[in-house]
């Protein structure tokens, strides 16, 4: 994919970083999958001269990251808003040390929550942990501006925040692509002892560097071509950045707008020079008032969060309407059946989730595909917070129980969330003696945000076969005595090894060991459907107790069942979609009817 | 100055809606347009109600439709062809797959899929295409062809040359290109004639 050539590419947003981090000459990158954040190494890794990989979390990648800069690489660490979170700790005081080579860590925000579980607004760490933020409004500015920040973090001795959000990362266009340079730091051992340990003593002086820079930042803040201004009608003017800018030019074509690349430090006087331009100020941003606050804070009067939402995405729409612009009438919506996202027919979860559901449990779940187990008809989730949330929930949860609780609680938690922040929970529920016992849910992958290989795969992002780690061996090396495997696809199975571990005084280990339907082994293997014998379906809905898209209920009215030589008080009956089964045959096992058999069988 | 147009793509995670608008822009970009596209990737695809929006004009700034201001609309399942109704005026055209995936909550026996659902379309005199994409897909011999019958319906009602399309087809589907461009024929015959 080396390509030397300028020209214009059609590039998702976190195609075009990828692009930019390879310009850029970045040669190592790490980070861990989360929407909208994730295609950005997937693709990277396409490119020659770069080496990428997935880490257990975030906070791993970004340390990875800050190792790669000591070095002196030019290094990308990428994540999505809460992976910030995790990787706060290393990022605080890589703000202090600095680096060698260029370092940028891309934050990819979700407004509006589309995949996340929450929408906090991660401008705000650029704030608290003193570091330059750059946020691109396109694709076609993701580019160029990603080596802007490059040169930034080695210019300023500071890693670079790079924010996108959903409708940057998600949207696709028209993209000025050019060669590949290298970064100018040499790649080698330096020791710097002053700069990269950060004991009090040398802490406090890095402190003082933090403040010198922070200054010059904003110096450079003022001409930095990403910051300009847009002489339009000076009634009024708007502030804004990233998403955002496009809204504005939507909606306001002939506003004078102050468009700022850099969203933190600001450009103060810059600012001052737009407010006094314009007869009314507006801010326009998404999610927090991040922008209005520092802006008021220099004494310049202006609106914001008085009339633009603070919850949620913004549009074009949403920008004119409230702002007072003309938007029309709008046809009302329409009330349908909703339609959430589901378990795919034949995922391993189902048959786990199935299982759990009769069994009155307080459910400790976490986030990947299985956080669906939450919607009916499983409706077996009852707690979700954060990556690792679920075994630590439930080991507090029965120490708060104390003896009543035992044999009523429960964590579930996939492969890939497990290798993230899974492995120190279980560490401590074995250390502190709690009686939890905790489903792990290995697929084999990283489902939810597209089949990312994890430590537990066996084989790396960059294609390389790995060693993938064996639960029953790690949890028995924590000091779990009780593991067990179970196929989750036999639900009377799960049923049994649930209900015996879950009354068991001691910690216990459940595996749910089902590789994904979406995997590209299981997508090629041959599969035998099940098929239901409609004579034989008596109506007991049973099997679509499962919540499985291959299998839909008919509803029939009493001469309908009649004529169908039924009981007439039978009110529908279910049928198998052949072309959707995978054949996992979970509902045959619930079938008591003989209703539900293999095609073959037929 | 070139004509601007804003083109809603919606349907259920997985029928391939992401292909069918791709090929659209390709062939909007192949004809000198600047256009701008937004797609929702993660938990919306895990078999829920999916949306995509294609913008396209002589420069485009928002890669978002606003509401009432979706020229064409297509939905790849009856049920969402109408959940999007909000971002329709009445001058809109919708090119349907008569083609039904019931919900969860509709597969379960909880509630029914609402009957004659289009009307809620035709009530507000919306033009409504309605095209059985996978029938004419095995017509073609290939059932994975009907993403492509769909684009075909539409590309009658763009400003963009029929040859613009079969260039952009033939140097983007890999495979079974015959049938894909017998199919691309058929979904323009449907919407030509009607």
């Amino acid at each position: 994919m080396t390509q030397v050539s300028t020209e214009k590419l059609w590039l998702s947003g976190n195609e075009a970083i990828a692009r930019g981090a390879w310009e850029a000459g970045v040669t190592v990158a790490s980070g861990y999958p989360g929407t909208p954040s994730t295609e950005i190494l997937e693709n990277l890794v396409k490119y020659d001269q770069v080496y990428t990989e997935w880490a257990p979390n975030e906070k791993v990648a970004l340390e990875v990251a800050i190792g790669a800069s000591f070095a002196g690489a030019r290094v990308l660490a990428t994540m999505k808003h809460v992976g910030m979170n995790v990787a706060a700790d290393p990022l605080f005081t890589a703000s202090y040390t600095g680096g060698r080579g260029g370092l940028v860590i891309i934050t990819a925000d979700d407004p509006e929550m589309h995949s996340s579980q929450n929408e906090q607004d991660n401008r705000n760490y650029a704030f608290a942990a003193k570091l330059p933020m750059l946020e691109p409004s396109e694709p076609a500015e993701a580019v160029s501006m990603l080596q802007e920040a490059f040169a930034l973090s080695e210019e300023f001795d500071a890693p670079v925040l790079f924010r996108t959000t959903t409708r940057v990362a998600h949207v696709k266009g028209m993209v000025p692509t050019g060669p590949r340079s290298t970064g100018q730091v040499e790649i080698k051992i330096k020791k710097m002892p002053a700069k990269f340990v950060m004991l009090p003593g040398n802490a406090r002086m890095r402190r003082l560097e933090i403040e010198k820079r922070q200054a010059k930042l904003t110096e450079f803040a003022e001409t930095y071509s990403g910051n300009r201004i847009e002489w339009g009608d000076k009634k009024r003017g708007i502030i804004t950045g990233g998403i955002s800018y496009l809204y504005v030019k939507e909606a306001f074509p002939d506003v004078s707008v102050l468009k700022l690349g850099m969203t933190w430090p600001l450009p103060e006087k810059m600012i001052k020079e737009f407010a006094a331009g314009v007869d009314e100020l507006n801010i326009v941003e998404e999610l927090d008032p991040f922008l209005e606050t520092h802006i008021k804070a220099m004494g310049i009067s202006c609106l914001g969060k008085e009339k633009i939402p603070a919850i949620g995405e913004l549009n074009a729409f949403i920008v004119k309407k409230s702002l007072g612009g003309n938007i029309g009438e709008i046809f009302p919506p329409v009330n349908l059946p909703p339609r959430p996202p589901n378990m795919c027919a034949g995922c391993p979860h189902r048959g786990l989730f199935y299982s759990l559901s009769k069994q009155k449990l307080f459910v400790a779940g976490d986030i990947g595909c299985y956080t669906l187990g939450f919607l009916p008809p499983l409706s077996a989730m009852d707690a979700c917070v954060c990556m690792g949330a679920g075994i630590n929930m439930a080991h507090g949860m029965n120490k708060a129980l104390g003896e009543e609780g035992l044999g009523k609680t429960i964590a579930v938690i996939g492969d890939s969330t497990f290798c993230h922040s899974g492995i120190t929970g279980l560490v401590n529920t074995v250390y502190n003696k709690s009686y939890s016992t905790i489903i792990i849910l290995d697929n084999r992958t990283t489902a939810m945000t597209g089949h990312q290989p994890n430590p537990a795969s066996g084989a790396t992002l960059m294609g390389e076969p790995a060693s993938a780690l064996d639960f029953t061996k790690l949890s028995r090396a924590i000091g779990v005595k009780h593991v067990t495997t179970v196929n989750p696809h036999d639900i009377g199975q799960c049923r049994k090894v649930i209900k015996e571990e879950v009354e068991r005084p001691e910690t216990s280990v459940i595996i749910s060991q089902g590789p994904c339907v979406l995997l590209p082994a299981e997508r090629k293997r041959q599969k035998i459907p099940f098929t239901t014998s409609i004579d034989k379906c008596t109506g007991c809905s049973m099997c679509v107790q499962l919540g499985c898209p291959a299998i839909r209920w008919y509803p029939i009215s009493p001469e309908e069942a009649k004529k169908m030589g039924k009981k007439e008080k039978q009110k529908g009956y279910a049928r198998i979609s052949v072309e959707m089964c995978t054949g996992c045959g979970q509902c045959s096992q619930l079938c008591k009817f003989e209703a539900i058999t293999t095609v073959e069988g037929q | 100055m070139k004509p601007s147009g804003n083109i809603l793509f919606c349907g259920v995670g997985g029928q391939g809606i992401l292909l069918a608008s791709e090929i659209t822009a390709f062939a909007l970009l192949e004809s000198g347009y600047d256009a701008k596209k937004s797609e929702v990737h993660g938990m919306a695809q895990r078999g829920g109600s999916v949306v995509a929006h294609l913008r396209y004009g002589e420069k485009v700034y928002s890669p978002l439709i606003d509401p009432g201001k979706a020229d064409f609309s297509v939905s790849f399942e009856i049920m969402e062809a109408v959940r999007y109704l909000p971002f329709l005026n009445k001058d809109s055209k919708v090119v349907v797959n008569t083609h039904q995936i019931a919900p969860p909550a509709v597969a379960t026996g909880k509630m029914t899929y609402p009957p004659d659902v289009l009307d809620g379309l035709r009530r507000q005199n919306i033009s409504v295409f309605p095209v059985d994409g996978f029938g004419v897909a095995k017509e073609v011999g290939e059932i994975r062809t009907a993403n492509v019958v769909l684009v075909g319906a539409l590309s009658t009602f763009l400003p963009i040359e029929e040859e613009v399309f079969i260039t952009v087809l033939k140097k983007r589907i890999p495979r079974k290109l015959d049938e894909n461009l017998q199919a691309f024929q058929k979904g323009r015959q449907i919407t030509a004639a009607a």
